[in-house]
């Protein structure tokens, strides 16, 4: 058993430096087929230890020590149980699918067999963050997909705004990472240790105080990998990288660690109720938030981007509620519609030469019946309509919030949900249905190579049938995870919540399909104007309030220290040294100068400075007694 | 007025031999350098005869002794030496003779 | 009394002769005042009661060193002034000045001791000739043979350095 974690573990490493030797030779078809290959073995460990779990046998190893200093040891440690198998298999699965997809995506790509160094690279660090048994471990983990992920998103290296993409992921990341090591710290300064076992079981003990601020640190790391408000701006622009990228990265894996996080932590959570509270808010907020800016975006992926940062939200409310059970429904269910979309826009772009704005495509069902297909399922999927997946994932967040009294919360949600079913379908109804409009700007699409299609299916069938085994996951998952009883007053409620929200789903869907087969968009050209129009459009205006407000004052500031302090002070000390020392030596070159009265003189020089020590050594006494009053 | 004492011969050397440390270091003329240190070693002789008759020793007039000895055959060499860079270079200023430089 | 007068007579004349030497621009003055020193030199240690050494000091020195550089003096050209470019002399009266302070600090201060016996003790009643003689032929009588040697040496030397190309005229001669 054990050899199957390590073959889960390790397969994508494998592959990675497979890859890695065809780093900077043309284009070689086996990079990609042994790179799938490895990370399908991943997954099929993955299903057995599935199976193993399941039985009831956790399988923990201790791979070797890592720091054994003093009181602090960190093993490297692996576990499997119940909830990191869950998300072992959500990750193997949409890698596998998506490495098979890229196949085909990045045929005419010159980094072809860099790419899928990078990806096989990635995995590995999710799987490490997922079956570490110690926060140390899962901080390796997650620092090697922020590391793997700025690779990934500037991977079309030239272009200056995937580079600068990447570093703003990357750096916002690293702002997050500040706050969930000072979570760490915390949690060894107060426990002693990191692994989980020790930490959870001894939680309980400390201050309330005390595990209040492990929290909301943790918490703060969270927020940047999970793009939660303020640290959200990067997810988007991280469209930049290459589409599979977007699916595996940001629809499945690496924006749902901070979900992971808190789920794995649920025993700290539990304890402060509050700051439980205020993630939920949080995530509620940024629900509908993303869900406004989806609404008005003219960009493809960018929309599916903003989708996925409002389910993100949906997730952590489900964790701050106390439904952790439930969060990690939706994250898996969310990673299967999520990724589809991604990889049939994929589709789209290349069909369409990487075009991005959804104004210039409209009608290509015609041309790509399949991608169509396989979006729209996507998209229902997204929308929360039964029987597909999101229907039972979504509808339990939206109970969990009645649930808990927290009408607000669930107000909010419910709007987003409508919000959603409207964006998503836009964007099925502008970019399928409707006038062909790409054949104005001169497109010829096609559609994309069958065997990308054979790999999206599997995601497809997930995606409508993935709810179905809601009751076998909540009790697979809550051997760990602790359960989320609702009362008696929201037992009776459900039939009605779920008619409304089914309502309001509905209604979106019906709103963008009349507006767009009849009008070619809800937006006129005068409501274009509108200020919320544009502030939607935007962004808010955050980037660029960032931008202003904490990037320029910031370069300003570090082009004051590097210009007045580091040039004038540290280097001009630095040189100033050399400058001394070399002076000295320039002066006393003389001394060999091979004159012999100049060398006489020197002469003079050290007889004198004998002398006076002569003097001083014999009256060394009398001096001393004359300075200090000290005798000898 | 004083009672000459060992002190004041012991001052006296001092500054004679000074005397010829300031013509070591002034004179550019190697002759001119010569002749300052032949004021030295006669300053240091005065020493010697005087700290041997302040102890009744008849070391330091051996000492002193010796050394004039010395330099004579000192001056003989040196001035044959110099003879010979003067036919060579037809000039004995210090300044000029500066090849070994470091 | 006679010893007092003595002394500061002659170190004044001494100092006046050695310090003409060193800054005189002539150097026939040089010359002639090294002469002068040197004899009152001897005067000195005829009053320290080393009659012996006086006398060679007035043989030696002033005989014969003094002789050597009149005729060195003779072969260079020093009908001119000697040429001297003005170095430093700042610095040069600092150094001496402050070593020179320093060691005369040094000799004040009470630094000998009573506890020193004579190795070859003055002997009353002999003259200083004698009493040298005896201590010079008995105990000193390597290193005066050795010195006499080295004598013989530098002669040889001296002579063989200036003999050559004797015949030429310098002021002739290209540059070799």
């Amino acid at each position: 058993m054990e050899s199957l974690l390590y073959i889960a573990l390790f397969a994508p490493l494998a592959g990675s430096l497979f890859a890695a030797i065809y780093g900077a030779s043309p284009k070689n078809l086996i990079t990609g087929i042994a790179t799938s290959g490895l990370i399908f073995a991943s997954f099929v460990s993955s299903v057995i230890l599935l199976f193993h779990v399941s039985d009831g046998n956790i399988v923990h190893v201790k791979m070797m020590d890592w720091i054994v200093a003093g009181d602090l040891s960190i093993p490297y440690g692996f576990i499997v149980d119940n909830v990191s198998v869950i998300m072992m298999l959500v990750v193997t699965l949409v890698s596998t699918i998506v490495h098979i997809y890229s196949i085909g995506y990045m045929e005419n790509d010159k980094g072809f067999n860099r790419f899928f160094s990078y990806l096989s690279a990635f995995v590995f660090s999710m799987m490490v963050l997922v079956m570490s048994d110690n926060f140390a471990g899962l901080f390796i983990g997650w620092e090697g997909v922020g590391l793997c992920s700025w690779l990934l998103i500037g991977f079309w290296y030239h272009k200056e705004s995937a580079t600068w993409a990447a570093n703003e992921a990357f750096i916002m990341n690293r702002i997050a990472d500040l706050g969930m090591l000072i979570g760490i710290f915390l949690i060894y300064w107060n426990l002693g240790s990191l692994q989980y076992d020790v930490v959870f079981a001894n939680i309980g003990e400390l201050e309330i105080d005390v595990v209040t601020w492990i929290g909301i640190f943790l918490f703060i790391g969270a927020m940047g990998k999970s793009a939660q408000f303020p640290l959200h701006t990067w997810l988007a622009d991280a469209m930049e990288g290459p589409t599979p990228v977007s699916a595996l990265i940001h629809a499945a894996t690496m924006v749902t660690a901070g979900v992971y996080l808190v789920i794995r932590a649920n025993e700290v959570y539990a304890l402060i109720p509050d700051i439980g509270y205020f993630i939920a808010s949080l995530g509620a907020f940024v629900a509908m938030f993303a869900a406004t800016m989806a609404l008005v975006n003219r960009d493809i992926k960018r929309v599916i981007a903003y989708s996925t940062l409002s389910q993100l939200g949906y997730m952590f409310v489900a964790a701050g509620l106390g439904a952790y059970w439930i969060a990690l429904f939706h994250l898996m269910t969310h990673a299967f519609f999520k990724a589809l979309l991604f990889l049939g826009a994929g589709n789209v772009m290349h069909a369409m030469h990487d075009e991005l704005n959804i104004m210039k495509m409209g009608g290509l069902r015609k041309v790509m019946m399949g991608t169509a297909v396989l979006m729209l399922l996507a998209s229902v999927a997204l929308a929360g309509i039964y029987p597909f997946a999101g229907f039972f994932s979504k509808d339990k967040i939206l109970e969990v919030a009645f649930n808990g009294d927290h009408y607000i919360l669930w107000g909010t949600l419910w709007v987003t949900a409508g919000l959603t079913a409207f964006y998503s379908f836009r964007v099925v109804m502008l970019v399928f249905f409707g006038s062909e409009r790409y054949k104005d700007f001169g497109f010829h699409p096609h559609e994309a190579h069958k065997f990308m299609l054979w790999a999206m299916a599997p995601l497809a069938v997930l995606a409508v049938v993935a709810g179905f085994f809601e009751h076998q996951f909540m009790e697979f998952v809550t051997t760990i995870l602790p359960t989320y009883s609702f009362t008696e007053e929201t037992h009776h409620m459900v039939p009605t919540l779920i008619l409304v929200t089914t309502g309001i789903a509905l209604l979106g869907i019906l709103v963008a399909v009349t507006s767009n087969m009849f009008k070619e968009g809800l937006f006129s050209n005068t409501l274009k104007n509108n200020f919320i129009y544009k502030l939607l459009d935007n962004q808010y205006y955050i980037p660029k309030i960032y931008d202003e407000v904490i990037s320029k004052p910031y370069a300003e500031l570090s082009t004051l220290f590097w210009k007045k302090i580091d040039l004038k002070i540290v280097d001009a000390t630095v040189d100033g040294v050399a400058k001394a020392i070399y002076s000295t030596g320039e002066e006393t070159r003389e001394v060999q100068s091979g004159n012999l009265s100049l060398m006489l003189r020197w002469v003079v020089v050290g007889l004198s400075l004998l002398l006076i020590f002569a003097v001083a050594y014999t009256n060394s006494d009398s001096i001393l007694s004359l300075i200090g009053g000290v005798t000898k | 007025m004083m009672e000459i004492t060992l002190n004041h011969y012991l001052i006296l050397s001092a500054l004679l031999f000074f005397i010829g440390l300031v013509g070591v270091l002034k004179r550019k003329n190697l002759l001119m350098l010569f002749f300052a240190t032949e004021i030295m070693l006669n300053a240091t002789n005065i020493g010697f005869a005087a700290i041997s008759n302040h102890y009744g020793d008849l070391t330091g007039q051996m000492f002193a002794f010796f050394n004039i000895a010395i330099a004579a055959s000192e001056v003989a060499v040196g001035l044959g030496l110099l003879i010979v860079w003067f036919k060579r270079r037809g000039t004995i200023d210090l300044d000029s003779m500066q090849s070994m430089k470091g | 009394m006679f010893e007092t007068v003595a002394f500061y007579l002659f170190s004044i004349l001494t100092a006046v002769a050695f310090s003409i030497t060193v800054f005189s621009k002539s150097a026939l003055n040089a010359m002639s005042a090294l002469a002068a020193g040197m004899i009152f030199i001897s005067g000195f240690f005829f009053l320290l009661n080393a009659d012996f050494l006086g006398a060679v000091q007035i043989i030696v020195y002033t005989g014969a060193v003094i002789a050597l550089y009149a005729f060195a003096m003779i072969f260079f050209d020093t009908t001119r002034d000697v040429q001297e470019s003005g170095s430093n002399s700042k610095i040069i009266f600092l150094l001496v000045t402050l070593s020179a302070v320093v060691t005369v600090l040094a000799l004040t201060a009470p630094i000998h001791s009573e506890a020193v016996t004579a190795l070859y003790p003055i002997h009353e009643g002999v003259g200083n000739s004698k009493d040298v003689g005896m201590v010079l032929f008995t105990k000193y009588l390597i290193p005066f043979e050795v010195a006499a040697v080295m004598l013989l040496v530098a002669m040889i030397a001296g002579i063989i350095m200036a003999g050559k190309k004797m015949d030429k005229n310098i002021n002739m001669m290209d540059e070799e």
